[in-house]
């Protein structure tokens, strides 16, 4: 397969350089760089948004799950497709009137204090960095098992075309490469589901039917059960994927880069298909793996199951769909990292550098600089990470960073719109207390001690039981909130509840703003 | 929606927070939103509960594809027409929008 993949990555490559290329001659402000303008319209930035969302945990990540986990895997696809619905009904539009470039910035037309911008800053270069952490190392694993190159080499590609896009071609290029992923990764599944039909007689129930005798798990495949058997533990790793959406930085940031409120919205509603019919195709790509690719062979090849969709494709379409299939889950990590590098800059350039240590004085030339040289030292930092990360268990770190945002974010944008009284005080204990604990405990958990040798970084019993600490973490942000904020006293915030109620309701802003 | 013009350091933003249209868009905005958000939250968190705790579920509902399954399907039907639902009803509240808009600002 070795020529014909590497003429499809080639592809890839060629045609998102070509995009940066053209996207680098507009953009000269900062405006530009961290929301190209806010010129998106309503579809581009719906599926923009699929394709920052969709990460290799939703393609490969499920696709492996389902296939060896039967229904367990498919939670991931009902938990991720849900966080939309907080999204729309809550967060979209007052996020869109009140902000600039970041969720700070939203939080910061509350709260002029700095040290709520530093936390919501140290929150999403938090976030950034666990979720980059994890799509760097399993590019790395994944383009060194399709091509064959060693895994150093994998990063440092994946990290310099992410680098060059941001770099030269900020939010335009970002935001088109995602269209482009989003374009290549529906083409993709669509093709193997259907595939996977076909061998099925287009016989949809008779695929459960036949699903029941694939597998090792037998009936079990089809019930909730095979790997969380404690419902707290089930219902925390829920927790963290309904609400965390809400509070992803590089989630959020798409919403800047369309003109109002009205189009936020609707490029929520062209995400919510695009990623809706996404996860109901996990199914096919999950049971035709299971049962045409069989779960020993997926496990030989990676434990996790995240080789499962690209084999998949290798059995039904042969190698030219494989070599397909590959690239698409090249093009999937690309478009992911990109859009991290460019939230992990403005959280730097934007809120550190300009509104903290500039207090919101800097030239437009000062701003693109800034953010040019924030974007760069996010890359090298995390390439040297994945670097030294090979042999470690990473991928637990995607749940750990939609946990964060939903315990340390979630909280202080919801009652930054919707409570009058809440103030800076709870602002800064909701954001810390949530990163704290969600950090602390995932320390003490399974996914970073466990008694199996080889499954964590230690060996031993975990203090915390669940491997997702989201049960804990995000009530302990919602009371910090409310517990900062009752025993703080009533200061001058709450003056300012009435100017972001008017704007958070009805899009208006002053000018120069 | 941006206004074009330059009165907004005189926009007294307490007052019209308390004008009658501006309340009465919030209260019918909440009132709106509220109970669908309890509804998705509850359809959402119950799936895991009945999984967990009852094996109502574990039943076939058409053929070997259980209720597990339908009850999922399910929701992602609930996510589309919430979305739907929710685009409708954003469009009236546009138009209060714009009133006072016009109102308080122009």
């Amino acid at each position: 397969m070795d020529i014909l993949s590497i003429a499809i990555f080639v592809g890839v490559i060629g045609l998102t350089l070509a995009i940066t290329y053209w996207a680098a001659k507009q953009t000269t402000t900062a405006s530009d760089f961290y929301t190209a303008g806010g010129s998106l319209t309503g579809w581009q930035n719906g599926m923009a948004i699929a394709g920052d969302y969709l990460s290799a945990a939703s393609f490969l990540g499920i696709a492996g799950a389902i296939s060896l986990n039967g229904f367990d895997g498919f939670y991931y696809s009902v938990g991720w497709l849900t966080a939309y619905l907080v999204v729309l009904f809550l967060i979209a539009e007052p996020l869109r009137n009140l902000g600039k470039y970041t969720m700070a910035d939203m939080i910061g037309s509350r709260f002029q204090a700095r040290k709520i911008r530093g936390a919501a800053a140290l929150n999403t270069i938090t976030i950034v960095l666990f979720y980059m952490l994890a799509q760097l190392v399993g590019a790395g694993a994944l383009i060194k098992l399709l091509l064959g190159i060693d895994y150093w080499i994998s990063v440092l590609i994946v990290g310099v075309m992410m680098t060059v896009y941001v770099l030269f071609g900020g939010m335009t290029a970002t935001s088109w490469v995602q269209i482009i992923k989003a374009i290549l990764l529906m083409a993709g599944t669509i093709i193997i589901s259907f595939l996977v039909l076909l061998k099925f007689n287009f016989n949809f129930i008779g695929m459960f039917d036949a699903m029941r005798t694939a597998t090792p798990h037998g009936e079990a495949f089809l019930h909730s059960g095979v790997v969380y058997k404690d419902p707290i533990g089930l219902i925390s790793v829920l927790i963290a994927l309904v609400l965390g959406t809400a509070g992803l930085p590089h989630i959020l940031m798409r919403f800047f880069t369309v003109k109002d409120a009205k189009t936020a919205r609707s490029s929520v509603i062209y995400a919510v298909w695009i990623i809706g019919i996404f996860y109901v195709l996990t199914i096919f790509l999950g049971f035709g793996a299971a049962k045409f690719v069989g779960a020993d062979a997926i496990v030989a090849e990676n434990a996790a199951g995240n080789m499962a969709a690209p084999m998949l494709a290798g059995v039904l379409g042969g190698e030219l769909l494989e070599s397909f299939v590959a690239a698409v889950a090249f093009a999937t990590i690309l478009a992911v990292v990109a859009g991290l590098v460019l939230s992990g800059a403005s959280a730097i350039a934007h809120d550190i550098y300009g509104e903290i240590i500039k207090k919101g004085k800097v030239t437009e030339k000062q701003a693109v600089n800034a953010a040019r040289i924030a974007a760069l030292s996010v890359s090298v930092v995390s390439i040297l990470l994945a670097l030294g990360s090979e042999k470690l268990n990473v991928a637990f770190l995607v749940s750990l960073a939609f946990c964060i945002a939903a315990s340390a974010n979630v909280p202080t944008i919801l009652f930054t719109i919707y409570w009058k009284r809440f103030n800076t005080t709870g602002a800064v204990a909701s954001m810390l207390t949530g990163l704290i604990v969600a950090l602390v405990l995932v320390a003490m958990s399974p996914s970073v001690v466990n008694p199996v040798e080889g499954a964590a970084f230690f060996v031993g019993n975990p203090i915390f039981p669940y491997t997702n600490p989201a049960i804990v973490s995000v009530p302990a942000g919602f009371l910090a909130a409310i517990i900062g904020t009752l025993v703080s006293s009533r200061g001058k915030d709450e003056v300012y509840y009435a100017e972001v109620k008017f704007k958070a309701e009805t899009g208006y802003r002053e000018l120069g703003r | 929606m941006m206004s074009k013009n330059n009165k907004n350091k005189d926009l007294d933003f307490e007052k019209i927070i308390n004008t009658p249209e501006f309340k009465s868009l919030v209260k019918r905005k909440a009132a709106f939103s509220r109970p669908y958000v309890i509804f998705f939250f509850a359809v959402f968190f119950s799936l895991p509960i009945l999984t967990s705790y009852t094996s109502i579920l574990e039943a076939r509902a058409i053929g070997w594809m259980t209720w597990t399954w339908v009850y999922s399907f399910g929701i992602f039907i609930m996510v589309w027409v919430l979305t739907s639902i929710y685009m409708n009803k954003a469009k009236e509240f546009d138009k209060d929008v714009e009133e006072i808009l016009k109102k308080n600002v122009l």
